[in-house]
């Protein structure tokens, strides 16, 4: 599903990120992980277009996605979420999810003025479906908050809604664990395995070993910008070379 | 007679305070809504005021313009003048991030009203453009009911604007332009093509100021560089601060109270100050305002009326 090929990305120095290559395949919740410092944030953003990449190659389903800029990725069906969340504070919960629709009427300007009544219903199907998907992570009742009263758990889940809603083929999330109360991630390990039964394709940054050996299949280890191994969970984890990563 | 001079007064004060709200409401859509930081309100203020003199002025042998054109051609004008103005310095400086911004913006309003300081072919120079057309001056003369007349235009406009801004905050427009108010970032990776929706909101912003400028120029009848000095940028960043950015009540509302403030203390400088000092004592009402923004920005940081939570408007019942 989604190809990349030889990534680079160097940011004055060393290459942070040294010549990855990679496929995931559709279907799969690969896990990546690596000691802090590795590059994986930043092949995150380099799949996510927040970033270009100094060389190398990306393909979404053939389509080379690569020197695109972010807002084109997402339309293709590639969402992102934060390591730390980026809510739209002063937004209510429902107003961030039903932002994320891409191709909206109601967001052309002229649209506003010359069918109010085609953006009202857009609207009306917008927020149904915001609704849905905020129920799905159990944050409905939270909906006519500002995004600002949210604990750190509840702003990854408002994050997975807000992505979700914009129906996308592929996610990558950055460390949905991190600094999450345990029954939050509970929750959270639960929404992922329900998405990917439902067909979605997963690339997932994580430290949390117990999301990563339950959810995962397969793993990647990045060490220092290169691609060490990909396997089984058991299989990195029995393999000296992460641990040497991870121990330096 | 007496009460005559106050109500007239009133309504002189009223139509310029109506005119800085419109500035102020077309600044709060640039900072209030998308997080722009414009400090160049004044040269968008002058191109407007500049094009619509010279589409609808009388022809004057010294300079180009004076078409004669009906007075709303003008406004008209003046709209889509500072529009180009913007468009042509928003695709070259929105890029650059927030105090960047500022830099650029502050230095094309100084490089405008240069231009209108030195372009005699055009602008007429440090003499200005005289004997701009006042609407409906012929029937209604130009003392007390003319005053009254134009400042029933002036609220109109202002109330046109207004509805058409709350209309777009509340709209996914506007809900787009808030994102990126919020986290630019995250607005980008959910799909949303910032660069665009900045211009526009910058564009409209600055429309609104050249057509603010537009009522002013048709209002004194009379422009020149002095009136669109970086000063006026300042007061309409002070309306906007006093008032609560992000509310467009708080727009008009600060208007009106940095209008007054400005008025009354200049009315004291001129009665209590002796005529050698009253240059200097000028200088006052500018610590005045400034220790005003101080206050405000200490005891209430969002201003006199605060932010006011908007929701679009098919999102504000919920939960």
């Amino acid at each position: 599903m989604l190809v990349a090929q030889g990534l680079t990305k160097a940011f004055g120095g060393p290459p942070v990120v040294d010549g990855v290559s990679f496929t995931l395949a559709r279907g799969t919740i690969t896990g990546l992980i690596g000691p802090n410092g590795a590059g994986k944030t930043t092949l995150f953003n380099l799949i996510a277009a927040s970033l270009g990449p100094d060389a190398g190659t990306i393909a979404l389903d053939g389509v080379r996605i690569d020197g695109r800029r972010p807002d084109q990725v997402f339309a293709l069906g590639l969402a992102r979420t934060f390591q730390i969340p980026r809510p739209f504070p002063a937004m209510t919960v429902l107003e961030n999810v039903m932002l994320a629709p891409t191709g909206q009427q109601g967001e052309r300007f002229w649209a506003n003025w010359l069918s109010p009544g085609a953006v009202a219903a857009e609207e009306r199907r917008n927020r149904e479906r915001a609704m849905h998907w905020l129920d799905f992570v159990g944050l409905a009742k939270l909906a006519g908050q500002p995004a600002s009263v949210l604990s750190g758990g509840q702003r990854k889940l408002l994050e997975l809604a807000r992505v979700l809603v914009a129906e996308p083929r592929l996610i990558l999330l950055d460390e949905p664990g991190a600094g999450v109360a345990p029954p939050l991630l509970a929750i959270i390990m639960e929404k992922i395995a329900e998405l990917n039964a439902r067909g979605i394709t997963f690339l997932i940054i994580e430290h949390n070993m117990d999301l990563v050996m339950t959810l995962c299949r397969p793993v990647m280890v990045l060490a220092q910008g290169r691609l060490l191994l990909e396997g089984t969970p058991e299989e990195v984890k029995r393999d000296p070379r992460v641990v040497e990563a991870y121990l330096g | 007679m007496e009460q005559l001079a106050v109500l007239n007064y009133l309504a002189f004060f009223l139509v310029f305070a109506g005119i800085f709200a419109v500035m102020a409401l077309g600044l709060n859509l640039q900072w209030g809504f998308t997080g722009l930081f414009n400090v160049g309100v004044a040269g968008f203020v002058a191109v407007g005021a500049y094009a619509s003199a010279l589409l609808t002025g009388p022809p004057d042998p010294e300079r180009v313009g004076g078409l004669g054109l009906p007075i709303f051609a003008g406004w008209l004008g003046a709209m889509a003048a500072s529009g180009v103005a913007a468009l042509v310095v928003g695709v070259a400086a929105l890029r650059l991030r927030e105090d960047y911004l500022a830099i650029t913006t502050f230095g094309i309003a100084v490089v405008i009203q240069l231009v209108t300081l030195n372009a005699e072919w055009l602008t007429g120079g440090p003499f200005g453009i005289q004997s701009i057309p006042k609407p409906l001056a012929g029937v209604l003369g130009t003392g007390f009911v003319w005053n009254l007349a134009y400042l029933g235009l002036v609220l109109a406009v202002l109330g046109a604007a207004w509805w058409a801004l709350e209309r777009l905050v509340a709209s996914p427009w506007g809900r787009v332009l808030r994102a990126i108010r919020e986290d630019e970032l995250a607005a980008a990776s959910l799909g949303k093509r910032a660069a665009a929706f900045r211009l526009q909101s910058f564009v409209i912003g600055c429309m609104l100021m050249g057509l603010a400028g537009a009522l002013y120029a048709h209002f004194v009848g009379y422009i020149a560089p002095e009136d669109f000095l970086p000063i006026l940028t300042f007061q309409v960043w002070a309306m906007l601060i006093v008032g609560g950015s992000g509310n467009n009540a708080g727009a008009v509302l600060g208007a009106v109270l940095v209008w007054a403030i400005w008025s009354v203390s200049g009315g004291l400088i001129r009665e209590l100050l002796p005529a050698a000092e009253q240059a200097r004592g000028a200088a006052l009402q500018v610590v005045l305002i400034g220790t005003l923004i101080a206050a405000i920005l200490v005891l209430r940081p969002r201003g006199v009326l605060g932010e006011r939570a908007t929701v679009s408007r098919h999102a504000g019942d919920a939960g």
